[in-house]
Order: C-alpha cells, then sequence, then structure tokens
C-alpha cells in the first residue's frame, strides 16, 4: 500500500471544497462587529475538492482493521459485533437531531430512553440505582471512587486509600490518585485470585475501597468474592467493581447480589456500542442504595406519566458531563439490551465463555496458560515457551497481522510474562476460532523453525514494524507549518 | 438472539474440546447462591420492531426541523457536510478500536495527526491531543495539568465560563487540594450586560495555578483577552482559555496568539447533530514544554523499517496503562469517532468554507439581533458578539421562553440564570448559518405577540 498525503497535501491554492449555505441574510462585515485586534489575519487550513477529501478518508480507512474485517481478539474490550440497527437507531432524526438545552417536555422520548436504560441495567446488575452520565469507563471509576468518599465523609469519616490488585487495568490506580486517594497494590495470590491473609492486613482503617474487577483481568472469577467483601466490609471500606468484563456475567450473576458496593459498565464493551477508532464509549454507573445519593447529577427523574430533570441534590458528587453523558451511545446500548433480551444476554455471556475455554483448551498444546482453569470470557496465554526459542510475544502479535487477525491485548495483564490476553467474544463463530487455532499452531510451529519470520513481521500490513523510539524522542505530531503558509 | 453465530452442534462439539458436560459447568466459580438469576427485562425484539420502538421514542422528542430554534451554548447546529456522515459509517472507522496496533491502524492514526495539525492550526497553539470526552472534562484536565506543572492552590474562573464545564471541573478537583474559585466578569448596567474583566484580573495572585476565561464568553461577548493574560504573566499564573463554537476561530484570533497556555473546547458542533449533548470530543491543545504533561491519546509521526513515512500513538509513558497511579490522567477511551467527523468536516470546508459559515453566523445572528430589536426587545449585550447574544426578557427569561414555546412555536434560547441569578431577565439567543430568513421572523412575530 503506498503512502497517503496528508490531507494538506492535497490542497491548492483556491480550490473548494463543499460549498457553504446560500447566505440567508444581508452580510454584516466582521470587521464592523467586531474590533480589528480580534480578528484573525489567516486561516490556515487546507484547501481540497470535496472528491479529493472523500477519497483520501476513504484511503486512510482501507489502512485500518476492525471487527467488519475480522476476528479483534483485544483482551478486555470485548470487541464484539456492533449490531447495524443500533446505527440506524441512533441516527433517527428525533434522537440524534435534539438539543441538550431544549426543554424536557419537548425531549421526552430522550429522557424516557434514558430512565429505561438507567432500569435495565439495573435489572442486570443487580443494582438499584444507575447513572448514564459518565462518557466513558475511566470517567465511571473516578465517579464510582468521589461516591465512596463522599460516602465516607457523610459519616463523618476520612479515607485516605485505596487497595488495586497488581493484576488491575492501569485506569485504577490512576483513578484513586485522581480522586486523591494514595493507592495500595495487592499482590495475585498463587490461584489467580486475591490474596485473603494480604488483604486482611492491607485492610485498615484508612482504606476508603478495594478496586477489583470480575471476572478479573486474568479472565478468572474470583472464587472468594464473597469472603473478599466480608472482609473490606467489616474493615468500613467499600467495593469497587471495574465492569470492564461484565460480558461474562450477563444472566449468570447479578454483581450486587455478590454484596458489591459501586460498579461501571462499558456499554462500548458489553453492550455493544461501536469502539470508533478509540471512543467514544460510555460509562455508566451502577451503586447500592446507600451510595445512590451521592450519583452524580443532573438525573432523570419520573413523575407521573412525565419525565424530568433533577438537578444535583446536595449530597451528589456534582456534574461531570456537560450534558446528560454520551447519549447517541446510550441509544445504541438501550437498542442492544431491548433487541437482545434477558435469553439472549445470557446467551451472550454464555457462547463468550464457552469461545474463551474453547481457546484455551484448543492452545494449552502450543502455548503456555500460566492460569489453567476453566476461565470466563478471556483466556491470557504465556509466550514464554517461544521466549526460550529467541520470540516474544511482540513477534508472535506482529505474526498474527500477517495472517489477517487483529492480535490479542500484549504484555496485559502485567503479572504475567509475555502475556497474551484473548477475548474471542461470542460474535466469533467456530469456524472463526479454528482459524484462529490454525494459525496460532502455525505460528508456533514458525517459532520453532523459522524464528525469523516472527522477528520481521508483520511484512502483509500497509507498514512494517514503526521507530516508536524516534517518535518518543523528537515528537512530531503535527504537520510542521510551511513558512509559506497563506 | 444474541448476534452469536454457535448452532448447538457447535457448542455441544465445543464442549467436548474443553471437556466440560455443559455450559453450566464453566460458570462453577461463581457462588452458588448467587448463580443464574432471572433477569426481569422486557421480550426481545427483531429489528424491524426495535426501530419501530425508538422511532416511536424519538417521536416525542421536538428536533430542529419541527420548529425554529435558537439554543446554542455550546452546542450549535452548524452545517456538517453529508461526506461526513458517510465516512463514519465505514466499518473500518467505527467498529476500530484505539490504534495499539499501528501496522493494522494507519488509517486511524494519519486521522488523529490531521486532526491534531487542524487543532493546532485552528488555535495557533503547538501541540493537541487526539481528544477528551468533551469540553467540560477537557477544562477539567486543563485545571489538573496546571496545578501539577505549577503546584499552587487556586483556581480562578470567570463566571462567563460555560457553567457545566465550571461544575465539571470543580467535580474532578473536589477530593483534592484545591481551592477553585468562580469571579464574576461580566456586568450589568441597568438592562444591558457588558464584560467587566477587572476583578478576573485582581483575583489572580501568586498562588493562583492558573486563570479560566472563555472566547467567546458564555454569554457571547467578544472580550480582549490581554489584561487577564497580563495579570496572570505578572504572577506566573497559566492561561486556559475555552472555545465557545470552534466556528468562530473562522473568524477570531486564535488563542496561541495571544499567550493562551492551554485551549479547550467541544468540537461536536463539527461532526454532527447535537445528539441531546453527547458524544460530544473535548479539544486540548497547549505549547509544547507541556507535551508530556498532556492527558490522553497523541498520534506521533515516524518511519517503518523500510523508512517509509507512518504514524503511531506516542508519548505513551504519559498515559495510565503504563505509567499507572503516575499517570497524567485516568483516560482510556476518548471521542476518536466524534474528532473524525470534526477533521473530514474541516477538510472539506476548507479555509474559505469555514469563513464563509463563520461569517454567515455572525450575519445570521446581528440580523436576529436587528429583527428582535424591531420587534419591541432590548437586546442586552453591550459588546462585540459573533454568533450569540444576550436578549432583556422583562419579568424573567423562564417564564419568557415558556411563553415564546408555547404560543410563538419558537424556541427562542436559553435562561441565562444558570449562569448567575443577576442574569435571570436575559435570553441567550444563538444564530448560524443554517437559520433561515423564516426563522427569524417566527422568533421576531413571537416576540412580538407575548409581549
Amino acid at each position: 500500500m503506498t503512502d497517503e498525503p496528508l490531507i494538506y497535501d492535497l490542497s491548492s491554492p483556491g480550490r473548494r471544497g463543499v460549498r457553504a449555505p446560500l447566505p440567508q441574510f444581508e452580510r454584516v462585515d466582521p470587521s464592523d462587529a467586531l474590533p480589528a485586534s480580534q480578528l484573525r489575519s489567516d486561516l490556515p487550513l487546507p484547501e481540497a475538492s470535496e472528491i479529493d477529501v472523500m477519497r483520501h478518508f476513504l484511503r486512510l480507512s482501507h489502512k485500518n482493521h476492525s471487527v467488519d474485517t475480522a476476528m479483534y481478539p483485544l483482551g478486555s474490550c470485548t470487541m464484539k459485533y456492533n449490531p447495524k440497527v443500533n446505527e440506524v437507531t441512533a441516527r433517527t432524526p428525533g434522537l440524534a437531531d435534539i438539543h441538550p438545552y431544549q426543554p424536557p417536555e419537548t425531549a421526552q422520548g430522550a429522557l424516557e430512553l434514558i430512565y429505561e436504560l438507567e432500569a435495565l441495567l439495573a435489572a442486570i446488575t443487580g443494582f438499584p440505582a444507575v447513572s448514564t452520565q459518565p462518557a466513558a469507563g475511566s470517567q465511571g471509576e473516578l465517579c464510582g471512587l468521589l461516591s465512596i468518599l463522599a460516602w465516607h465523609q457523610s459519616r463523618g469519616e476520612t479515607r485516605t486509600q485505596v487497595l488495586v490488585p497488581d493484576s488491575a487495568h492501569g485506569t485504577n490506580p490512576a483513578t484513586g490518585t485522581m480522586s486523591g486517594l494514595q493507592v495500595i497494590s495487592l499482590p495475585t495470590a498463587a490461584d489467580g485470585g486475591i490474596d485473603l491473609e494480604n488483604l486482611e492486613e492491607s485492610l485498615g482503617s484508612d482504606v476508603a475501597a478495594i478496586m477489583l474487577t470480575l471476572p478479573s483481568t486474568l479472565g478468572l472469577f474470583e472464587r472468594r468474592i464473597l469472603e473478599v467483601v466480608d472482609l473490606v466490609h467489616a474493615a468500613g471500606a467499600q467495593v469497587y467493581c471495574d465492569g470492564a468484563n461484565m460480558n461474562a456475567m450477563l444472566g449468570r450473576v447479578r454483581p450486587a447480589d455478590l454484596g458489591i458496593d459501586v460498579m461501571h459498565l462499558n456499554l462500548h464493551k458489553t453492550f455493544s456500542t461501536p469502539h470508533g477508532g478509540g471512543g467514544p464509549g460510555a460509562g455508566a454507573l451502577a451503586v447500592q442504595a446507600h451510595l445512590e445519593p451521592f450519583l452524580p447529577g443532573p438525573r432523570v427523574v419520573r413523575n407521573g406519566d412525565a419525565f424530568e430533570l433533577a438537578e444535583p441534590s446536595p449530597t451528589s458528587i456534582g456534574r461531570v458531563h456537560s450534558h446528560l453523558g454520551n447519549f447517541g451511545n446510550l441509544v445504541r446500548a438501550y437498542t442492544y439490551i431491548r433487541s437482545l433480551g434477558a435469553e439472549g444476554l445470557r446467551e451472550a455471556a454464555d457462547d463468550a465463555v464457552l469461545n474463551a475455554n474453547y481457546l484455551r483448551a484448543s492452545l494449552s498444546d502450543d502455548y503456555d496458560v500460566p492460569y489453567d482453569r476453566t476461565c470466563m470470557h478471556e483466556v491470557v496465554l504465556a509466550g514464554t515457551r517461544q521466549r526460550r526459542l529467541g520470540v516474544r510475544t511482540l513477534d508472535i502479535a506482529k505474526r498474527l497481522i500477517d495472517y489477517g487477525i487483529h492480535p490479542p491485548t500484549i504484555y496485559f495483564p502485567i503479572i504475567v510474562d509475555e502475556a497474551l490476553m484473548i477475548e474471542p467474544t461470542e460474535t466469533e463463530s467456530r469456524e472463526s476460532l479454528d482459524h484462529f487455532i490454525d494459525v496460532m499452531r502455525r505460528i508456533a510451529r514458525e517459532a520453532e523453525s523459522d524464528p525469523d519470520k516472527l522477528h520481521y513481521a508483520p511484512v502483509n500490513a500497509p507498514v512494517r514494524r514503526l521507530d516508536e523510539v524516534t517518535a518518543n524522542r523528537r515528537p512530531n505530531v503535527r504537520r510542521q507549518p510551511s513558512a509559506d503558509a497563506h | 438472539m444474541s448476534y452469536a453465530p454457535n448452532t448447538d452442534a457447535d457448542r455441544a462439539a465445543m464442549l467436548r474440546t474443553v471437556g466440560a458436560e455443559s455450559i453450566d459447568d464453566l460458570f462453577v466459580d461463581i457462588p452458588v447462591q448467587h448463580r443464574d438469576p432471572t433477569l426481569d427485562l422486557p421480550p426481545a425484539l427483531p429489528e424491524t420492531d426495535a426501530i419501530r420502538h425508538l422511532s416511536a421514542l424519538g417521536a416525542r422528542n421536538a428536533t430542529s426541523s419541527d420548529r425554529p430554534s435558537f439554543l446554542g451554548a455550546g452546542f450549535y447546529r452548524h452545517f456538517v457536510p453529508a461526506l461526513v456522515d458517510q465516512q463514519l459509517l465505514r466499518s473500518e472507522w467505527y467498529t476500530a478500536y484505539t490504534p495499539y496496533q499501528p501496522e493494522m491502524a494507519q488509517g486511524t492514526l494519519q486521522a488523529m495527526y490531521e486532526f491534531q495539525s487542524l487543532v493546532c492550526d485552528l488555535t495557533g497553539m503547538d501541540v493537541s491531543n487526539a481528544s477528551l470526552y468533551d469540553g467540560a472534562s477537557a477544562l477539567a484536565e486543563a485545571v489538573l495539568l496546571c496545578r501539577g506543572v505549577t503546584r499552587r492552590p487556586r483556581v480562578i474562573v470567570a463566571d462567563t465560563v460555560h457553567p457545566a464545564y465550571r461544575e465539571v471541573a470543580a467535580t474532578y478537583v473536589s477530593a483534592l487540594d484545591v481551592e477553585f474559585q468562580v469571579v464574576p466578569a461580566a456586568r450589568r448596567h441597568g438592562i444591558s450586560v457588558r464584560p467587566d474583566v477587572q476583578p478576573l484580573a485582581d483575583a489572580i495572585d501568586d498562588q493562583t495555578s492558573c486563570v479560566v476565561i472563555q472566547r467567546p464568553d458564555f454569554l457571547g461577548m467578544v472580550v480582549d483577552p490581554d489584561p487577564v493574560v497580563e495579570a496572570a504573566r505578572r504572577h506566573g499564573s497559566r492561561v486556559v482559555v475555552v472555545i465557545g463554537d470552534p466556528v468562530s476561530l473562522g473568524l477570531l484570533v486564535p488563542p496561541g496568539d495571544f499567550g493562551a497556555d492551554i485551549v479547550v473546547g467541544e468540537l461536536r458542533s463539527l461532526a454532527g447533530p447535537p445528539a441531546y449533548g453527547g458524544p460530544g470530543a473535548g479539544m486540548f491543545a497547549t505549547r509544547t514544554q507541556l507535551i508530556r504533561r498532556v492527558p490522553g491519546r497523541i498520534a506521533g509521526r515516524t518511519m517503518d523499517l523500510d523508512g517509509k513515512n507512518a504514524f503511531v500513538l506516542t508519548l505513551q509513558t504519559r498515559e495510565q496503562h503504563i505509567r499507572r497511579e503516575r499517570a497524567t490522567s485516568n483516560i482510556t477511551t476518548n471521542q476518536a469517532l466524534v474528532t473524525l467527523g470534526a477533521t473530514i468536516s474541516l477538510s472539506a470546508l476548507g479555509r474559505r468554507g469555514l469563513r464563509e459559515i463563520a461569517e454567515q453566523s455572525l450575519s445570521a445572528a446581528h440580523r436576529t439581533a436587528e429583527a428582535l430589536t424591531e420587534a419591541g426587545a432590548v437586546i442586552a449585550t453591550d459588546a462585540p458578539y459573533v454568533n450569540e447574544f444576550a436578549v432583556h426578557a422583562p419579568g424573567g427569561a423562564a417564564a419568557r421562553l415558556e411563553r415564546l414555546r408555547k404560543e410563538g412555536n419558537v424556541l427562542a434560547g436559553v435562561d441565562l440564570g444558570c449562569v448567575s441569578p443577576t442574569f435571570h431577565d436575559l435570553i441567550l439567543v444563538a444564530a448560524t448559518e443554517l437559520t433561515t430568513a423564516g426563522d427569524v421572523e417566527a422568533l421576531a412575530s413571537a416576540w412580538a405577540c407575548t409581549r
């Protein structure tokens, strides 16, 4: 594939792209309306034709791999099929062309959708209260920790620490810091679960909460979850659950039933809203009743047949989004849940878990499985056997690219050497999994017979491996404005 | 129905490979007393029925084609070229994720790099990230960055900054040792409202990490930023500028030219309809010296093994997946698809197109003000403005807005009481290049008949 020039390189002075609308009013000269000192003298944007712009971005799109291209088993990201009906409903004019400041009386359908979605998510997770305001999982985490801190404060307590297992997503400790908490790392036990003894030692009157991921990032369900919850509660702390992996639990367990206090949901993972090349997501927050007064606001409330917006209550942590969150994605997630129903959701979890276990069982002869027991929606392999042959997990990942498959998440969780974290999701068929297994086995053979094939992979992608060191040392993060710019 | 392709025969064969009797066996780690709850959900809907149901919900919302709308306040109805959504519906864009494997994501990465370049060109700043959640969280992150750089406790925010942005920033710093001070930056003179930045400049001291101003401000006014910037410089404080409407940058001097340290704003209006306020996309641009403290993803240009031009996520040691509790932010997912829309839109409009829609917005707003004046209204804004202004509503904005909607069938604007009780009798009216002469006639006649 050839280099695609920058959009700026398709520019030619005086060339026109799309036309602005016909003026509706007699022109007001900007220099009559605004002081000269406030007006800019140049606007260095490209001048490209419409067809060139269309072709440019079309050609760029061809350089991407996507869920609709082929398998995308990125662990912890739940790259499932994004149903097309969701894109249709999200573009319904009545759900897209609505303004956040139009009066609630003129947005009853939108408010009802938010209200009903919160109720559906409550039913799925077992929590009595849900806020769909957070824009993504990380913002949900921040809301969750701030809510927990506010709850402690309401009881006259100030707690300063958060416990985070060493297998956690990096967002968890980063959120702890943003919440002003000291982050204490908890080691993982030999079976991949939480080390109860260590937990007990770490729990003191300074601990505000533990943030755990369920199933864990090792793809394992925490077998001692009830003991963990009891220990944490006995110490007066709260249990925060990172819900990135909710896809494994749909219809199989409601996290609230386990005694968890707060949980965020990534609607762009479990509930099929597209990942958009990096976003937007949506990160609903679900809480037990004692934390409801602290949820972010405004919230949608029902008053008889009408839906209203209630401003944040005095106890609320406040607002975290300009408006009511990523509404467009709420429409998609709502469509998804209504499309699947209870049975469909449970089937999704069942097939996601079966698919992951099928990969585990099928690949354990060729790759090390550090925690080789029944996994949930994802399986963590280790390229440790291949490392002894001089091949790294990175090489395995890059070789997968040559076979047209997106690599799994690699080198995460960080507690697993040479980790390959594979999440097939329920929307891959047995044939698709068999193809992946076949390719992974072939790569294991290549590692033995022709390791350079892996070292020099990929060779079938738009570009080969990149010089990331120079990119970091001398960052070039924008087009260099040329001296002869307009 | 779960979009899962496996048949029962597939499942049986796979279970044999796994060595399990049934799928239930795979869930035995869940405490038995909590296993397999019944989910009380409405029955599943096939595609046609789902669309019908969602259309019915949509029909209970008024859209901009139902009645003239002069709502703005951060979300503006701007022209988005048809090719934008055609591109956004391409699977290669919307069903991909963060470009962790650059060899398979050069499209997304180059688009990010072009987006960053366009933001820098629009704002006059040196570097931009690939987006944050929305304008509000972008402001919150800017405030956190300034706190980290200066190690000073105080944040000074003009009350003419979008009130929701102020609230979000306050939430973000609520658990940290930050003094968040909102200072009036506009004053009433009878009916009129004028900028008054002296209290803001006076509030800045040696403990101030940053001062936050908005352009055009939330009331629509374009204010000379120099006194505030100079005061900030004197005290070693940073200047954060919120852009009220990105299209205004087609006309207004870029903040990089008057000394902004960080520029943030909401880009949704460039990418699609307002979608009830989200997903938006938060712009975040700053100076080269601060690049290693920037939150969120950044795409960088580099070369591959063969010396071919290529793009990659760069400076990732800032980010949570590497740096964990020492990361610059906890953000992971951003608003990539919305920024892609803005990138394509800006590319297709180009230099001339953006300038034209900015000018048309300005003309539309000023002609709207004239029409309102003829209808007996008093324009309260006593300052230069681009496409948004305040009109006086004797007896209160809320009551008048309701009458204008119910009796005149127009959404005339936003009640400025949300900024400060001082402004409870002001309505914020926005117009853009999509405002028609008919819309303005409807507003003017509604105004006249609700007097």
